[in-house]
């Protein structure tokens, strides 16, 4: 049953990485990845790490995925003319990507990974996230911490990045409203009646 | 009779077939550079596999600890790689992968 489930979702995911490099239009190349990573998290469910599965889910969906579609959208592109060429790089492209399949073959053929040779659940153990954090938050702590500085490093650099002022757009400049003086602003005139100003 | 058990052979062939593809789509994507941020994707999704896997059938949990580093690491390219594309494209107005070589300045 397991095997059945393994099967149908590593076929699944193998066809939609391959549709996501073979798509026309980029917008489906991101919807066959949201899909890719859809189903590798339920190969993850399968031999029972929840908790990145879920995470899987969160980040790479919800995030990564979701970022790629607002900028393939928000690009004016044309996407025909990119695509053009694409035939004449298959033959090169597949001839190293099966010498790299033909490498990690022959190394896999010859190690020797250990451990037990298939998946059997433990239901007495903790589970996958309490397990996890057990670790994460004693052993991997600075690990921890300096993932979180990588991304706060990230999104400055994304900010910073994207970030442009426009000098036409006209904006609230708060320093100067509030240092604004009365008599910068209101000017009182001693006005004659029948003259004007 | 012999029943087949899921296997940690099974979960390191489909991230091998994973990371081929990814390397694939960067060479026939040559010209799309939004693809080729997405084959990244798809060979960091193939590492994650393989981690998981070997943190599963070996039965530490720490694979599963880089796995998360690797997801925060992958998030963070995709973040700050389309960030430089959408600049490049307000400059450029086009993103055709043969023309980055005027960022050597």
């Amino acid at each position: 049953m397991q095997l059945i489930a393994f099967y149908i979702l590593s076929t699944i995911v193998v066809l939609s990485a391959l549709f996501v490099i073979a798509a026309r239009n980029p917008v489906h190349s991101v919807l066959w990845l949201i899909l890719a990573f859809f189903t590798s998290a339920g190969l993850l469910v399968l031999i029972g790490a929840e908790f990145l599965a879920m995470l899987l889910v969160v980040v790479y969906v919800g995030a990564v995925a979701v970022l790629f579609l607002f900028v393939v959208m928000m690009l004016d592109i044309d996407f025909v003319e990119l695509k053009q060429g694409f035939l004449s790089y298959v033959p090169g492209g597949a001839l190293i990507a099966l010498a790299l399949l033909a490498e990690i073959g022959i190394v896999a053929a010859a190690a020797n990974f250990g451990g037990p040779e298939t998946f059997k659940p433990n239901p007495g153990a903790p589970t996958n996230a309490e397990a996890l954090s057990n670790v994460l938050y004693t052993d991997y702590l600075l690990l921890f911490q300096m993932s979180g500085i990588v991304l706060l490093v990230a999104m400055m650099g994304a900010i910073v990045l994207t970030l442009r002022h426009r000098p036409s757009v006209k904006r609230q400049n708060i320093a100067q409203q509030t240092g604004r003086k009365r008599k910068d602003a209101v000017e009182l005139k001693d006005v004659r009646p029948g003259q004007g100003i | 009779m012999e029943t087949l058990h899921l296997g940690l052979v099974h979960y390191l062939s489909v991230s091998a077939a994973l990371f081929t593809i990814g390397v694939f789509g960067i060479f026939v994507n040559r010209k799309n550079i939004i693809v080729i941020l997405m084959a990244i994707e798809l060979i960091l999704l193939s590492v994650n596999i393989n981690l998981v896997a070997f943190s599963v059938f070996n039965g530490t949990i720490v694979g599963q600890v880089f796995a998360m580093l690797v997801l925060t690491v992958a998030a963070a390219e995709a973040a700050v790689g389309l960030a430089i594309l959408v600049v490049y494209f307000r400059n450029r107005g086009q993103i055709a992968t043969e023309d980055v070589n005027v960022l050597r300045g």
